[in-house]
């Protein structure tokens, strides 16, 4: 079953097209994986299917239902979704309890909530991203920027999400923190059949996550396919310029056709 | 130099900064922006100063010539003012008479308001061009002082004696450093004269009653501008090519802190020109906010339109050649507002 | 609340206190005294029997400033009630309007001020009339503008961040983002602009009373007081420096009030930021934790000493912690470069690698302490101040390119101004043949057009070009080392791969070293031929980068490697991690990790193991 549809969706700021005509297709319990670099529009698109920028054509579609437009049940489809997003140093209140901004994210999910109910749902979620349940009520400033991505996880499984958004979450984690966000977001894919875009620029994060993978650029799609041929196979050309632009471990760079612009 | 983390990737483009003016070039975007602004103000100030007749609760009229006119008078006075007519005539009439220079009749000396004003304004922007010259003169060397005095070890310890001086200048009131002023320097010293104007020993302290608060005021804000130029890297950039240190403050760091001067130098000079008004009264100086403040207490209105008509055009010029400056020397994009 | 008891809170609940019995108890106490005239006395100078003097009806002046302070405050307090109440009101309605209305009412704002306080005050003072009631609506409504602003641009600059728009995601509506999040997070600076708007308030009742356009006879406040005063000024000073000293002091309180009012309601916001710096520059644990890393660095030893380019040897850089200690963070560096060498630093976070970097150029911040055993470039000791001569070499044999070419280039300067100083200071040219090596330097990056481009700004290039303008710059001299510092982090995965081009052809073009800082290990790798690897402001190995996957050695290494998914990564296991947490600022718990999670190979168990608490 399809649980994200994006369909010929365009937007633009003032008279700026950033993203245009893009289609894409996430199957329940699949992950799909944009890259681009900036400017390419995967942001916007996060952004839109969210309710965080408007669209100028197009529709998006969680199960089957329309997100876009102003009715309840486009709302109701929007809440389906949750971002998570880059940088976890402003995306939790610093001057609200981590726990609480769990529980607020409790409202996506539409139901009405006793306060013990949502104590104890904060808790399981706190511990599904391995985090000490009873440090609900610590600032975000009593953890460190590792601890607190898994935070920002939390709060948006607390909406229980039919599709997650990740934007660039482990752009602004330095490497080792990095191996652990993308452990959790997996295990969590596995244990709860969730239904995952992930956005980044960095080519091997998205590929190690990703079932499928779309490449951007200029606000359109470039090149698409299952992970493995659309890496092993590149056949876009900008495709192989990305590849080939990516440092390889050991491996000397070489820089001969790159040098101009 | 804080090593940065994994790569912060650019946040792409908000939604909200998308204006029709932003497909034009910064500067002509900015010079629309300024000049709808300025022909708003404009508008808004007509507007105002001929409402200020017709906002007074009550009848104008009578409480201008108090309770013991004949009815007579007030009924003729009234008519004098137009007051008679539909409020669209009226300031129809109010717009023309501008157009004209007419400016109206004081209800109380029966002069004419222009000729009032023209006879005043002079001394009026003499004090206030002097207060501005001497704030920035003061204000510069002050500031980039402290700037560099913060950064050595010895003049960190000095800092807070020159902040501390600088906010009590910040913080207190006009009207009592000009009384402060006239106690130490005519009561106590008898260097100056504690009233007049025209002659050195009767302009010093005017001056410097006007001009010192706003002075330290600009000179803390090029202070906090400096420590933030000096931060920078581009300014560890100019030390790793070893220039003298005069080139590296006065061509790599001075440049960038002249929008933000000029910004709150530009604020602080249109209050400048309405802290005349305090001025003028403190050391009876015959200028125009000395004439405001009496026709405020007599309530004479049309002399009062006649005033604040032109303090906030003054004003306004004054945000005029600001933003022209800025306009030519600021290369950036950085002339934004909110 | 622990803030209560610093200096300035202590000031602050003392005048607070005084103020306050002053208004209750004054014209209780001094009410006679001040109103009763008593013509034998009257004009008396200041003196023991009276503090102030006598007024010309011969009432004591102190006895009347004391009974001013209920009318001043009132009043101060209902100005400011007006003013913060009111611009609360439009500041956030403008915050949760739609974005037209909203547009148009900060406009209006704007253009209020644009015009002096004192004018707004003057024309309301002139509608209501010269009388109290007149002047504190006049006051409170002219400072309505001021504080909408402010009030306006705190509240949008919550409601930028992602937690605000995470909220929207969950679905809260304005009016409970406004109640959960931006008023608690704007809450505390408001109630400083409020102690200061009112001692500003006080401050302007003052000066309207003073121009008789505030309270009138035979009322009186502190400004009436002073206005009475300032006409004898000369048989009695103290009769208008009395009430001057006494509105200076209580503007000065309510001053103080914001201050301590700051100190404890910025700690929150304060405390964020200090571990958001934190995380970007951690403050190094403690000397014993590092106890087995230091080992490594001193098994390192740096190549080649005689024939070094550059070289330090025992580097340890401390900053002052703000207590009046220092906490060192680079602990014991040794790293030389030879000539024409091609040197990587890899770390993450708060490894020491830029402080190091910086150090080796002579750049370090003014705060920063730095101590070597040996510190040279060449035969340049930078341990030393520089001799004549010295400085300009410096200046054009080592060049500096940075991260982000936006803020290291000078936005007020041309491109054209900033590449051909060193060659006009350093290396006696005039313009012309300065400008002619400056665009022949932009066509070597890889610059179109350099001739006409030397007279644009920085912000009129794209980031890979601005960068490229950098390295161009770093060229302009006779660079026998560059020293690069995270270059390409802020670019693009292809653009990177273009500056790193032009790095590389201007390295083969002037034979000059190249210190080039990175977290990337892969990066590193492919650029350079050796590898210094920090962590905790320590060398912990260096390598061969040809040979960096065979020959880690040092368990740091090996993690960092690990942990970094690639082309070749296998996509159905988790990535390793690295057990003890590289960046974890304050409680480094990142190792509370589930039992999924797979551990470092420990072949070596220099490691930190650490329990896997849960």
């Amino acid at each position: 079953m399809t649980a994200l549809e994006i369909e010929n969706l365009s937007i633009r700021y003032g008279a700026r097209p950033v993203v245009s005509d893009v289609s894409l297709r996430l199957e329940r319990g699949r992950t799909i994986g944009l890259v681009g670099e900036s400017g390419s529009g995967k942001s916007s698109i996060a952004n839109a299917a969210v309710g965080l920028a408007p669209i100028s054509s197009g529709d998006i579609r969680v199960n089957g239902v329309s997100a876009v437009g102003r009715g309840g049940r486009a709302r109701a489809a929007r809440r389906r979704m949750q971002l998570i997003f880059q940088d976890p140093y402003s995306a939790l209140d610093p001057r609200m309890p981590v726990g609480a901004s769990i529980a607020e994210a409790t409202l996506a999910t539409g139901r009405t909530w006793t306060r013990a109910q949502r104590r104890s749902r904060v808790r399981e979620l706190l511990e599904q991203v391995h985090l000490d349940p009873d440090r609900a009520g610590a600032l975000p400033s009593a953890f460190s920027g590792g601890q607190r991505q898994r935070i920002t996880i939390a709060r948006a499984l607390a909406g229980e999400p039919d599709v997650l958004i990740a934007d660039e979450v482990t752009s602004a984690l330095d490497v080792s923190v990095q191996s652990t966000v993308l452990n959790l977001l997996r295990e969590l894919l596995q244990a709860l059949g969730l239904s995952i875009v992930f956005i980044s620029h960095n080519l091997a994060v998205v590929r190690y996550i990703s079932d499928a993978i779309h490449v951007m650029r200029d606000g359109g799609i470039v090149d698409s396919g299952p992970t493995e041929s659309l890496l092993d196979n590149p056949s876009a050309p900008y495709t192989r310029e990305l590849l080939s632009a990516v440092p390889v471990l050991g491996e000397r760079m070489t820089f001969e056709e790159t040098a101009e612009p | 130099m804080a090593t940065a983390p994994g790569p912060v990737r650019p946040a792409e483009p908000a939604p909200a900064s998308a204006r029709f003016t932003d497909r034009l070039s910064p500067r002509a975007s900015f010079a629309i922006r300024r000049t709808g602004r300025l022909v708003a103000s404009l508008l808004i100030v007509v507007v105002a100063s001929f409402l200020v007749i017709h906002l007074v609760p009550g009848d104008p009229v009578r409480a201008a010539l108090g309770p013991t006119a004949p009815v007579g008078l007030v009924e003729n006075t009234r008519a004098d003012l137009g007051l008679d007519e539909p409020v669209t005539r009226q300031f129809a009439d109010y717009v023309a008479g501008l157009l004209q220079g007419d400016l109206g009749t004081s209800i109380q000396t029966r002069q004419d308001v222009a000729e009032v004003i023209a006879a005043r304004f002079p001394t009026t922007l003499t004090l206030a061009s002097l207060g501005f010259l001497v704030a920035i003169a003061g204000a510069l060397p002050i500031g980039m002082g402290a700037a560099l005095l913060a950064r050595t070890a010895r003049g960190r310890s000095a800092n807070p004696v020159v902040s501390g001086g600088l906010g009590v200048l910040i913080a207190v009131p006009d009207f009592l450093l000009s009384v402060g002023l006239i106690a130490v320097f005519s009561v106590w010293l008898g260097l100056f004269s504690p009233a007049g104007w025209g002659d050195l020993r009767s302009s010093v302290l005017p001056v410097l009653g006007l001009s010192l608060g706003p002075m330290a005021y600009l000179a803390r804000i090029v202070q906090v501008e400096m420590i933030k130029v000096l931060d920078s890297t581009y300014m560890t950039t100019a030390r790793a090519k070893r220039l003298p240190q005069r080139i590296v403050l006065f061509r790599h760091a001075l440049p960038n802190i002249v929008t933000a001067t000029l910004t709150v130098g530009g604020l602080l000079l249109s209050g400048l020109t309405a802290g005349t008004v305090v001025i003028e009264t403190v050391f009876a100086i015959p200028g125009m906010g000395n004439t405001l403040i009496s026709a405020v207490q007599t309530k004479d209105y049309p002399m009062i339109q006649g005033v604040v008509l032109v303090f906030a055009l003054m004003v306004l010029a004054v945000n005029l050649i600001v933003d022209l400056i800025l306009i030519t020397i600021d290369p950036r994009t950085s002339i934004s507002e909110g | 609340m622990r803030k209560l008891v610093s200096p300035a809170g202590i000031a602050a609940v003392l005048g607070t206190a005084v103020l306050l019995s002053a208004a209750l108890a004054g014209p209780g106490t001094w009410g006679g005294a001040a109103t009763e005239p008593a013509i034998v006395d009257r004009l008396a100078p200041a003196g023991a029997e009276h503090l102030f003097g006598t007024d010309d009806l011969g009432r004591d002046i102190f006895a009347r400033v004391m009974v001013a302070a209920r009318l001043s405050l009132l009043l101060t307090a209902g100005a400011t009630a007006i003013g913060v109440l009111g611009g609360v009101l439009v500041g956030l309605t403008a915050a949760v309007l739609p974005k037209y209305p909203r547009r148009a009412l900060v406009w209006v704002m704007d253009m209020l001020l644009a015009f002096p306080w004192l004018l707004l005050v003057l024309f309301c003072t002139v509608i209501w009339g010269a009388t109290a009631t007149g002047a504190m609506l006049a006051i409170g409504l002219a400072g309505i503008p001021n504080l909408t602003r402010l009030v306006y641009n705190l509240a949008a600059s919550v409601s930028g961040q992602d937690y605000v728009r995470a909220a929207r995601v969950v679905g809260v509506g304005p009016f409970g983002v406004l109640f959960r999040h931006i008023l608690p997070n704007i809450a505390n600076p408001l109630l400083v602009q409020a102690a200061a708007s009112a001692s500003v308030t006080l401050l302007a009742f003052a000066g309207l009373s003073f121009l008789d356009l505030g309270v009138q006879a035979p009322e009186y406040d502190w400004g009436r007081l002073l206005n009475e005063g300032i006409g004898s000024i000369y048989t009695n000073p103290m009769g208008a420096i009395g009430p001057g000293i006494t509105i200076v002091f209580a503007g000065l309180v309510f001053t103080l009030v914001a201050e301590a009012l700051a100190d404890q309601a910025g700690q929150g916001v304060r405390s964020v930021t200090a571990a958001g710096r934190a995380s970007m520059a951690p403050t190094g644990p403690g000397r014993a934790a590092r106890a087995e890393d230091a080992a490594a660095p001193d098994g390192a030893v740096p190549q080649g000493a005689g024939t070094a380019l550059a070289e330090v040897t025992d580097l340890r850089i401390a900053f002052p912690d703000g207590e009046g200690g220092l906490v060192e963070r680079v602990h014991g560096v040794s790293l030389s470069v030879r000539p024409g060498e091609i040197v990587g630093i890899v770390g993450e976070s708060g490894s020491g690698k830029s402080l190091t970097a910086m150090a080796l150029a002579d750049l370090s911040d003014a705060s920063a302490v730095v101590r070597s055993a040996t510190r040279r470039f060449d035969d340049i000791d930078l341990n030393t101040p520089l001799a004549r001569g010295e400085g300009k070499r410096l200046g054009t044999e080592l060049g500096i390119v940075f991260q982000d070419p936006l803020t290291s280039l000078n936005p007020a300067l041309t491109i054209g101004r900033q590449l051909t100083e060193v060659s006009r200071t350093h290396l006696g040219m005039n313009r012309g043949e300065a400008r002619e090596r400056a665009a022949a330097r932009l066509r070597a990056v890889g610059i179109p057009d350099p001739g006409d481009r030397l007279r644009d700004y920085p912000h009129q290039f794209s980031g890979g070009m601005r960068q490229r303008a950098m390295i161009g710059m770093a060229l302009t001299g006779n660079p026998r080392l560059i020293i690069a510092d995270e270059p390409t982090t802020a670019l693009d995965v292809t653009v990177q791969k273009q500056v790193l081009g032009v790095l590389h052809q201007a390295q083969q073009a002037t034979g000059a070293a190249i210190v080039l800082i990175s977290h990337d290990i892969a990066l590193v790798s492919g650029f350079c031929d050796r590898v210094v690897v920090m962590k905790d402001g320590a060398v912990v190995e260096e390598l061969d980068a040809r040979r960096i996957r065979e020959e880690a050695g040092h368990p740091h290494t090996k993690g960092l490697i690990a942990c970094l998914p690639d082309m070749r990564s296998d996509r159905d296991r988790p990535l390793p991690v690295i057990d003890a947490p590289l960046s974890a600022v304050a409680p480094p718990d990142e190792a509370v990790q589930g039992g999924a999670v797979a551990k470092v190979p420990a072949g070596d168990t220099g490691t930190r193991s650490r329990p896997s608490a849960t």
